[in-house]
């Protein structure tokens, strides 16, 4: 066979593996819609918001309480790891000269690879315990969100210390040639500079709490209730997938499928604002 | 008055200079401790149900005592599928990004954002269409070929990425050379250019490894929950990770079991890890030498 | 076009025409005048900005033809256009006719594979694949089909001794081809485009990264080629131009695109150059 003959064929086959590679995306698409359709069709859309709770078997599915079990955890989670994720970030630019600010950095990858059953296991059997010390029943939306909080801190911290790594050093000379003391720098020229890549790590950030099953799922207590305080358990919207796909037939295997595709839709918006704002996937 | 002025301002910067010191390292301190807290937990309560036994036997009393060697194998196979399926189709596609695709070219581009959305969608959805797709639809059931096949639609997407970034990193003085001497794409890549990119593509694949291997939430509605020691891939299997759950949430009294299980896992994935990061350096080694 | 009076290209320079030809007498004696490759309105861009316009010239069979002139005036680019290495650059644009030994090379059904075995190329950092010396020299070979062990060993050994090479190599044929120092690394560079036993070679300043010293050698190596292979050069170094070149080409940048202004017999562009522009540049006033 001739080369050209070579790479033609060479190149047909790459097109096809190609063409599997991107139909993985819509076959997705196309059986999240296909397994939902029976149960979008009889109820409609609006039925998922407005029904009278999330009762399978009498064919009522009110996702609400779990999308503001899903949206309180997140945001809490958000709250706390964004200033640790910064400050660690911070930290380690600023403040740690060699092997401390190393040693910090392989830390916070070492944390990103803890899998979430591991951090969920220490949450049940460390946090939710100090917690039910506090207030029964241990298991709630606060232990919940500390350990997606622990989740989600990498991504924060390795955004934006990749975004202080490409500020021109220039900056900082420059700041240091005016009499600027560090925190100073920090303060008025770091954190403003690098302000759209650690709102794009944010957003990451949030895309992964909302999407995360196991870590919440197993310190949360899964009760279906809109959440009153901090110490209440709740189940979120991938936790109630999780719980009742086992078990789940009918409209009601159906109705998970359109959780399922809620949430999609909710972490993929995060991961294209994400994206609009410049940031990158870390792949740690 | 003027010099009061000066040095109230200069106290008020220099106290919020303090704070912000104070408060950055308070932070730090609370991840490292937290960090430590967490892994030393792992390794206390984890440490002593760890032998040669519990690598090598079988569960007892639903995973209580005894050993973990089916949920091992079980975890073995599920990979070995991910990445027999995976690897080649991502390696195809990183070829096709990065050594036939124009760039800004239009299928490069939808190929790349369909990548980047995979990248993004939940594992948990990843399950609900495993189990629809290769459970329900393909008919395989409950098994390690279910829960493999779902696995790798999960990593195909890094898998692509580090392969693709790896070929790029490839000096455009080989193809060209290559190309001068009639020597067709298929023959550079495959002589030339693959080799060079190797340890970029076994990095990928580590990380592909770890994250497949750390994955659970994808693998409770596909390869399900049995603990025996699996005949064939249609058989259902219990990847490690399921196993770590199963006996936190349902098994009372399994947690000694959990924490040792755990252990194995983080030991594993800091081994492939390392593995992976020790790879990308001396590629990165390489590619000085050559220049 | 090719063969003018020579009262001629004065005229044409002063008429202000994109380039002269200039007469042509018969070269040194290793070199006939017989041409082997002709550029015929050749223009190139890329991705709409023009980089070289309406050249046109002959390369004669055998010869060594230097082209020379300032950066950025399409030189390498033509190079390139002679082994259709233009196709790999995304958004480039080739115009008008290229012909070997009286065939287009850039019509459709030309087999580029077969034409960059016959038109072989150096190029200015030496690009050795990290393989062995001996498989940077055998993937070529296998790749066009030639397979029998002992014609490998054969054809490895004699273009290793062309490019003077043998000796130094014999004995770790299986090391790295990286390993080798960067004078050596252009000759094996050269070895390997010889071996395919090619026609033509093309050089894109094949000795500007190296150090004097193998820059020498490699210059003596060009010598040899002379009379075996048509060489086309480009090169920066004046001198190296006006010792080994039968024929030189000088180009111009015009309006941001690359012209020939002139193409002669390389002592008298050098000697008598017809362009003012040429002879400001060789005389190093410009450029």
């Amino acid at each position: 066979m001739s080369p050209s003959a070579r790479d033609a064929r060479l190149l047909r086959w790459l097109a096809f593996a190609a063409g599997l590679a991107s139909a993985v995306l819509i076959l997705i698409v196309l059986f999240l819609m296909q397994e939902s359709w029976p149960v979008i069709a009889r109820y409609g859309l609006v039925h998922f918001v407005s029904a009278r709770g999330w009762h399978p078997t009498e064919g009522t599915f009110n996702l609400v309480p779990m999308l503001a079990a899903s949206a309180a955890t997140s945001a809490l989670a958000i709250a706390l790891a964004t200033p640790l994720g910064v400050a660690a970030a911070i930290f380690s630019r600023f403040y740690a000269a060699g092997i401390v600010g190393r040693l910090l950095h392989w830390v916070i990858v070492l944390l990103a690879g803890i899998p979430s059953v591991v951090l969920g296991l220490w949450g049940l059997t460390v946090i939710v315990p100090l917690i039910l010390k506090v207030a029964p029943p241990g298991t709630s939306l606060l232990a919940g969100s500390l350990i997606l909080a622990l989740m989600i801190l990498p991504t924060i911290a390795l955004t934006t210390e990749a975004a202080l790594a490409s500020l021109p050093s220039a900056y900082g000379i420059g700041a240091a040639a005016l009499g600027l003391s560090r925190e100073a720098i920090i303060i008025n020229i770091a954190i403003p500079a690098t302000k759209a890549s650690i709102f794009a790590g944010v957003m990451l950030a949030s895309a992964r709490a909302l999407g995360e099953t196991m870590a919440v799922l197993m310190v949360s207590g899964n009760v279906v209730q809109l959440p009153k305080s901090l110490f209440d358990p709740v189940r979120t919207l991938t936790a109630n997938i999780a719980l009742e796909m086992a078990y789940a037939t009918g409209d009601h295997r159906a109705s998970l499928f359109v959780s399922g595709l809620a949430l999609t839709a909710v972490v993929l918006a995060l991961a294209a604002v994400a994206r609009r704002s410049g940031g990158q996937v870390v792949h740690a | 008055m003027h010099s009061l002025a000066v040095y109230r301002s200069a106290h008020r910067i220099a106290l919020r200079d303090r704070t912000l010191q104070l408060l950055v390292l308070a932070a730090v301190v609370v991840i490292t401790s937290t960090f430590g807290w967490l892994l030393l937990d792992i390794v206390w309560h984890g440490a002593n149900r760890i032998g040669w036994e519990f690598l090598t036997a079988a569960p007892r009393s639903a995973g209580r005592n005894g050993g973990i060697a089916p949920i091992l194998l079980a975890t073995v196979l599920i990979l070995t599928v991910a990445l027999a399926v995976s690897a080649p189709l991502g390696l195809a596609t990183a070829i096709l990004l990065s050594e036939f695709s124009r760039p800004g070219g239009r299928a490069g581009y939808w190929i790349g954002l369909s990548l980047d959305i995979l990248a993004g969608v939940p594992s948990i959805v990843f399950g609900l269409f495993g189990n629809a797709f290769f459970c329900v639809w393909l008919g395989l059931g409950f098994s390690i070929l279910s829960g493999g096949l779902t696995l790798a639609c999960m990593v195909l997407p890094i898998l692509i990425r580090t392969a693709e970034s790896g070929l790029r990193t490839v000096p455009n003085d080989w193809r060209l050379g290559a190309a001068a001497l009639g020597i067709s794409k298929a023959s550079a890549l495959v002589n030339v250019l693959i080799p060079a990119a190797a340890p970029a593509l076994v990095a990928g694949l580590m990380l592909g490894i770890g994250r497949a291997m750390a994955e659970t939430a994808a693998l409770i509605f596909t390869s399900g929950y049995v603990d025996r020691m699996p005949a064939s891939l249609l058989d259902s299997g219990r990847a490690i990770s399921v196993h770590i759950y199963d006996l936190t949430m349902n098994v009372a009294g399994g947690d000694r079991s959990a924490y040792a299980s755990a252990l194995v896992l983080i030991a594993l994935l800091i081994l492939i890890n390392g593995a992976a990061s020790w790879l990308a350096e001396r590629t990165l080694k390489r590619r000085i030498t050559a220049s | 076009m090719t063969i003018t009076g020579e009262s001629e290209g004065l005229v044409e320079a002063v008429d202000g025409k994109a380039y002269t030809v200039g007469p042509l007498l018969s070269g040194p004696p290793c070199c006939r005048p017989e041409t082997q490759i002709r550029v015929d309105g050749l223009s190139l861009g890329y991705g709409g900005k023009p980089a070289l316009k309406d050249v046109s010239l002959d390369i004669y069979r055998g010869c060594i033809t230097a082209l020379i002139g300032p950066s950025g005036c399409g030189k390498t680019s033509l190079l390139s256009c002679l082994n259709r290495l233009t196709d790999l650059i995304p958004g480039c644009r080739v115009e008008g006719r290229i012909m070997l030994d009286g065939a287009d090379i850039h019509s459709s059904g030309v087999d580029v594979q077969a034409l960059r075995q016959r038109v072989g190329m150096i190029f200015q950092k030496p690009n050795p694949f990290p393989l062995s010396i001996r498989r940077n020299l055998e993937m070529p070979l296998k790749e066009h089909g030639i397979t029998g062990r002992s014609e490998l060993a054969a054809r490895v050994e004699r273009s290793l001794v062309d490019v003077g090479l043998w000796d130094e190599v014999k004995d770790r044929l299986d090391g790295a081809a990286l390993s080798l120092s960067g004078g050596q690394q252009q000759r094996l560079c050269m070895a390997r485009a010889l071996v395919l036993e090619p026609e033509i070679l093309l050089m894109d300043e094949p000795c500007s990264a190296l150090d004097p010293l193998s820059s020498a050698v490699v210059e003596d190596l060009i010598e040899t080629l002379r009379g075996r292979y048509t060489v086309v050069i480009v090169t920066h170094n004046l001198g190296q131009a006006r010792r080994i070149a039968n024929y030189a080409a000088f180009f111009w940048v015009n309006d941001r695109a690359g012209t020939l202004i002139e193409f002669d017999q390389c002592r008298r562009l050098f000697e008598q150059p017809r362009h003012q522009l040429t002879a400001a540049y060789v005389r190093g006033l410009r450029g």
